[in-house]
């Protein structure tokens, strides 16, 4: 459904994603919010959407290996433990600056993708889950064990410099995190609906006649793995540089697990979905923290510690819902209200 | 045109899935274009210019018309994930040139209606169309076409052989038929090959397997009437 009065003469406006003078206005809007946001906004509120972004990186990334391309994966936790703790070492240790570090701490975290997809990619569905539930483990086996990676005790990556000028605040850093963040939702958004995006949701939909149209399945489950191991790698990098520590328990299983549950409420093979799920479970975590005490104040007989752990089980609450009544997340209810808002007054 | 017919399980579609290697026959081989396809996966038949349909639909059932179609068009666009991220420049231009070949399809088989709808929520008859014109997009050297006509009505099925005809006329591609409905296969087919229990008992034009007892006999059956139902 398109915005009511606009028409094409050609067909690259028909492809086009801003199609109305509106969208534009909408865009730069939001891009001026973004960037003059730390003049006027809170800490809270900056560091919350340094937080946001780095998560919305990860799951841009999952979303093309799981929403697009159909082959699960709990890796990400991983990938992105391993784009933080190579930028770690190349910045601490090798006295690399930042900026080359981000885009090698993502090829490098693909390419350690691709050694565990390759074996594990030959396999579909269940199995393949299993086999990078196993990735996960023994990426977080290996790097407490390494000598490179500070063992148990982590890593303390400095923070990035251009010059003399040091982003060693949440405030001077948001604008480095907000900007990756966008450009890998604009790259993100421009593979699903080139060549390579096609052939990926044709392995999701049909595999069988995505052979016979000559898309190679192997090749390209690799490269949707790669791609999606490369934005862990780079909101692992971006996150070691915020936090300035890079720890083993930050990487955990369940942190996987929240990442695929933010693709499901969101809505999977949607891009604007990877912001939803993003922002709804991040606010409802923000929420639950925010409620815990006041809960445990009001019912003492819950005790604080039940209370502070809640957060898991509204997790596991809101997705059984969320699987129950809207399969298709909350990016599809966004398209019901985009179709109903551009043909109101009329119903159909 | 070559038709292949035979009765339920003569071995119709496994001789189509040989063809593009989901299958490999365990004696004999297929040679095209004088080389062998013997042990090929099917993604590199489908290089070699080998297009086909299915039985039961098998489209990319999240996309829409349109993107089925540029997907088909896989082999013939270049442009990889990086140029894609960047869209503007190369992969822009790469979209534009196929998306006019991919809309001359959609003129051929009429379906500018439901060029953005989604494939999943199209009636049956479209669909197979939409698939038709998918095997098309990949500009196939050879048609596989598997029971294109298969739980039509009459006027669908009158417009798929019109389709069909068009395309094998206009567009000189040889069209490999498996069909069941003996009325279009006798009407629009040049040549015919009949299985029975995997064997090839008739090849011939039309009329010459009209007369030939072995076909009546193993095909249309001993009783008569029941032909008309299959």
């Amino acid at each position: 459904m398109r915005p009511c009065g606009t028409f094409d003469e050609h067909y690259s406006q028909d492809m086009a994603i801003l199609r109305i003078k509106r969208h534009w206005g909408f865009l730069i809007s939001i891009l001026i919010f973004l960037y003059t946001f730390p003049l006027y906004g809170s800490y809270y509120f900056i560091s919350l959407i340094n937080h946001l972004s780095i998560t919305i990186i990860i799951v841009l990334g999952l979303q093309l290996v799981s929403g697009y391309c159909g082959q699960i994966s709990f890796g990400q936790a991983a990938f992105m433990a391993v784009g933080a703790y190579t930028s770690a070492v190349l910045t601490g240790k090798a006295g690399i600056s930042f900026f080359l570090a981000l885009p090698i701490s993502g090829i490098v975290a693909g390419l350690i993708g691709l050694g565990g997809g390759a074996p594990s990619l030959r396999i579909k569905g269940f199995y393949l889950a299993m086999a990078t539930i196993a990735i996960h483990f023994v990426v977080m086996w290996l790097i407490p064990h390494l000598e490179i990676t500070g063992k148990t005790q982590g890593l303390h990556p400095p923070a990035p410099q251009i010059g003399s000028f040091s982003f060693d605040s949440d405030e001077k850093i948001y604008y480095v995190i907000i900007t990756v963040m966008l450009l890998m939702t604009y790259g993100a958004r421009n593979i699903v609906r080139t060549r390579v995006g096609r052939a990926f949701v044709a392995i999701r939909d049909n595999d069988l006649a995505a052979e016979v149209m000559g898309i190679e399945l192997y090749r390209y489950k690799l490269l949707a793995f790669f791609i999606s191991c490369f934005y862990a790698g780079i909101a692992g990098s971006l996150w070691a540089h915020w936090i300035q520590v890079v720890h083993p328990e930050q990487f955990t299983l369940l942190h996987a697990l929240n990442y695929i549950g933010m693709l499901i409420i969101g809505g999977g093979g949607s891009i604007p979905g990877v912001f939803f799920g993003v922002i709804f479970l991040r606010l409802l975590d923000e929420g639950v923290m925010f409620a815990a005490p006041l809960l445990a104040s009001i019912f003492p007989w819950i005790g604080i510690a039940p209370a502070a752990s809640m957060s898991v089980s509204v997790f596991g609450i809101v997705l059984i819902l969320f699987l129950i009544y809207e399969p298709r997340g909350l990016a599809h209810r966004w398209e019901i209200f985009k179709a109903s808002y551009r043909l109101y007054p009329f119903a159909h | 045109m070559l038709a292949i017919i035979g009765p339920n399980g003569a071995g119709k579609t496994s001789i189509l899935n040989c063809i593009n290697g989901f299958y490999r026959p365990q004696k004999g081989g297929m040679i095209f274009e004088g080389q062998n396809l013997h042990h090929l996966p099917p993604h590199l038949i489908a290089r070699m210019g080998i297009g086909r349909t299915f039985q039961n639909i098998e489209l990319f059932t999240g996309l829409s018309v349109l993107d089925n179609l540029m997907a088909a068009r896989h082999l013939h666009l270049k442009r990889g994930a990086l140029a894609g991220a960047l869209y503007f420049g190369p992969a822009r231009r790469e979209e534009i040139r196929h998306r006019e070949v991919v809309e001359d399809i959609i003129d051929l088989l009429e379906m500018e209606p439901y060029r953005k709808k989604v494939v999943g929520l199209l009636p049956y008859g479209v669909r197979k169309r939409v698939e038709l014109g998918r095997a098309l997009a990949l500009e196939p050297k050879l048609l596989l076409l598997d029971e294109p006509m298969a739980g039509m009505n009459l006027e669908e099925k009158e417009d798929m052989a019109r389709f069909i005809i068009d395309i094998h006329e206009l567009k000189q591609i040889p069209i490999v038929l498996v069909e069941h409905d003996m009325e279009v296969v006798m009407d629009i087919a040049e040549r015919l090959v009949v299985l029975d229990f995997g064997k090839k008992i008739a090849e011939g034009e039309p009329d010459e397997i009209r007369q030939n007892p072995l076909v009546i006999r193993a095909y249309l059956g001993e009783e008569e009437g029941t032909e008309s139902n299959h």
